[in-house]
């Protein structure tokens, strides 16, 4: 099965030739229309900043330069410290939801727990009926006060049914009963059973959950957008999404800003920096893309299986 | 009740494993539930703390939702939040299964896997970063686009204070950030169709397109229609950053970009409006609630076996 799986394309008979080469062209021109304007986003980073206020955006730079780069590493201490808190959210928020997912999905694989159906339906509602918005808001920042805590970027992502119905699939499908019977018989606990033969077999499935978790934590602005006030809490795409407003109506709210934003934004390289931003914040996800493509399109089949 | 005690102590391993979770839903998921009240309420923060001011704040029954809805705005809103929606279900579905069929067909396979990587490459890219790549665009004064009108001897185009544009950019979007997405879940059910189907019709002669139209999509049926009860459950609910980051939020743009989950945002952040936006977040829960539930009969009335739950 599992072959199968990593085997995207598959074949059976051929078709005509000159579809084939209609179906390539077709198929060049979208893959360049959804890369294109990313590399576009590399060039503009590399372009030196007077030659892009002259020219504008180009593919081919007049003069190329890495004065973007060097503000990133020299003077962007507020980057670099955006970066740290990305990578600490993202570590911390991977391995708490795979433990929250891990254990939840267990229990729920296993037949013969008694509770099994009245914990399901505790998962399930949330996806079907929710407080909104508002609701959230106000728990979150009335009741647990998590504003301005970086637990607020963590939390709330930390668990979600989607994820909990693929890999209880997965327990069942690549832990057999059998194995799990005699384990029983050996007098192992749920525990050991759990760590020591249930987490070895699946690895795979907890990779795919591990980086559905890390992109969404990596990618994630939203929650840092509602409960993140303080510069020096800002993840990285967050800090990308207020340069982005500062720097365009600095003028027009010079007012309303923040000290710091005023003066990150008068002493940098305005156009290519935020391209350069752009380009550090995404290159360890275009890194990890093979595994990320793998562990998907695995994590999406087993999503497809209907109990 | 010794019975039940037996069977909690049977239990006790898997019971403390389920205990994480259960709490983080607790907390994040049903402890959110009882503020959908506040859409009926008026509420004013005092000093003996949220839940003191929560209980003491005045009802007001359904004026919250009457001010949401007498609101000039409000059916602009949900134009935009259904339209958008309707538009992305079919092109969702229709789209993606030609993008899944056709690398397929490739004799090339090696290429076929190449075009199906970059075509999956934007979904993994924030809406931030999307919205700087598609500024790199539509910059008003060194877009690409602009450049090049400018260089043909024509006028720029202010993008980003231009409504017209927008309709089309925020669809075009959506489906060059979803598609790879989207196809792969289709490609996963493609592949899981059993050959000898396909060896058969050839041996019968049955031309590509047939066996398309009498195998493939048949055999995809059940997946097209979990997807489609899943997005109508959610027509009231938008991409939040699809209209929210790729417009910049940008004022002048509202009237084609405003959708109900950044009308709430916008009423709860900007104007402080907890009421409006409450009334705003549980029509949009309960509506959904509705929608998915009732998809979900329809589907299982038509076809059981291709139903939700």
């Amino acid at each position: 099965m599992s072959k199968e799986m990593q085997e995207p394309v598959c074949s059976y008979n051929q078709i005509k030739k000159s579809t084939n080469v209609l179906f390539n062209v077709i198929l060049f021109l979208l893959g360049a229309i959804c890369v294109i304007p990313f590399i576009f986003v590399i060039l503009i980073s590399f372009t030196d900043e007077q030659s892009l206020v002259t020219y504008g955006y180009s593919f081919i730079p007049k003069k190329w330069s890495l004065d973007a780069y060097e503000y990133i590493i020299s003077g962007g201490s507020t980057i670099l410290k955006s970066y740290g808190i990305t990578i600490f959210v993202t570590v911390v928020g991977t391995l708490l939801t795979l433990f929250l997912t891990g254990t939840y999905a267990y229990a729920l694989s296993r037949r013969n727990y008694a509770y099994r159906k009245f914990f399901t339906k505790l998962a399930m509602v949330p996806m079907l009926f929710n407080g909104g918005l508002v609701a959230s808001y106000m728990v979150m920042t009335q009741i647990l006060h998590l504003k301005n805590s970086i637990w607020a970027l963590i939390l709330p992502l930390a668990l979600g049914s989607y994820n909990i119905i693929i890999l209880r699939t997965f327990f069942k499908t690549s832990v057999p009963d059998a194995v799990v019977e005699s384990a029983k018989i050996d007098g192992a606990s749920e525990w050991r059973l759990f760590l020591q033969v249930v987490i070895p077999m699946s690895l795979p499935g907890l990779a795919t959950i591990g980086l559905f978790a890390t992109l969404g934590y990596w990618n994630d602005w939203y929650q840092a957008m509602l409960y993140i006030d303080e510069p020096a809490k800002m993840p990285l795409q967050y800090l990308l999404m207020r340069l982005e407003k500062n720097i365009e109506f600095l003028n027009a709210n010079k007012a309303t800003l923040g000290v710091t934003g005023v003066e990150m934004a008068n002493a940098m390289p305005k156009e290519t920096i935020k391209m350069a931003i752009v380009v550090i914040s995404t290159l360890p996800i275009i890194f990890a893309y093979p595994f990320f493509q793998r562990y998907f399109i695995n994590g999406l089949t087993i999503g497809a299986v209907k109990e | 009740m010794k019975e039940k005690w037996k069977r909690l102590k049977a239990n006790k391993e898997l019971l403390l494993l389920s205990l994480p979770g259960a709490i983080w839903f607790l907390l994040f998921a049903y402890l959110p539930l009882p503020g959908v009240l506040l859409a009926f309420k008026r509420l004013t923060l005092s000093d003996g703390g949220f839940i003191k001011s929560f209980m003491e704040s005045e009802w007001v029954g359904f004026d919250n939702f009457k001010f949401l809805f007498s609101s000039g705005d409000m059916w602009k809103v949900f134009r935009n939040t259904i339209g958008y929606n309707v538009i992305f279900i079919v092109l969702g579905i229709v789209l993606p299964i030609i993008i899944a069929l056709m690398p397929n067909e490739l004799r090339n396979k090696k290429m076929a896997k190449i075009y199906q990587s970059s075509m999956f490459l934007p979904y993994f890219l924030s809406w931030v970063v999307v919205s700087y790549c598609l500024y790199a665009f539509l910059n008003p004064e060194r877009g690409l686009i602009n450049m090049t009108l400018e260089s043909l001897g024509k006028d720029g185009i202010s993008w980003y204070s231009e409504k017209s544009y927008w309709p089309f950019i925020l669809i075009f979007m959506s489906q060059w950030k979803g598609i790879g997405y989207n196809a792969v879940v289709y490609l996963a059910s493609i592949c899981g169709i059993d050959k000898t189907y396909y060896e058969a019709a050839t041996l019968d002669g049955a031309s590509k397109i047939q066996q398309m139209k009498y195998i493939t999509i048949p055999l995809l049926k059940p997946v097209v229609i979990i997807l489609f009860i899943m997005s109508v459950g959610r027509i009231f609910s938008a991409d939040f950053g699809l209209f929210f980051q790729l417009p910049m939020d940008s004022g002048a743009l509202y009237d084609v970009t405003n959708v109900l989950d950044t009308y709430i945002y916008r009423a709860l952040t900007s104007l402080g409006e907890i009421g409006m936006s409450s009334a705003g977040a549980l029509f949009q829960s309960v509506v959904g609630f509705i929608m998915i539930m009732t998809a979900n009969k329809i589907v299982s009335k038509l076809d059981n076996e291709s139903a939700l739950f």
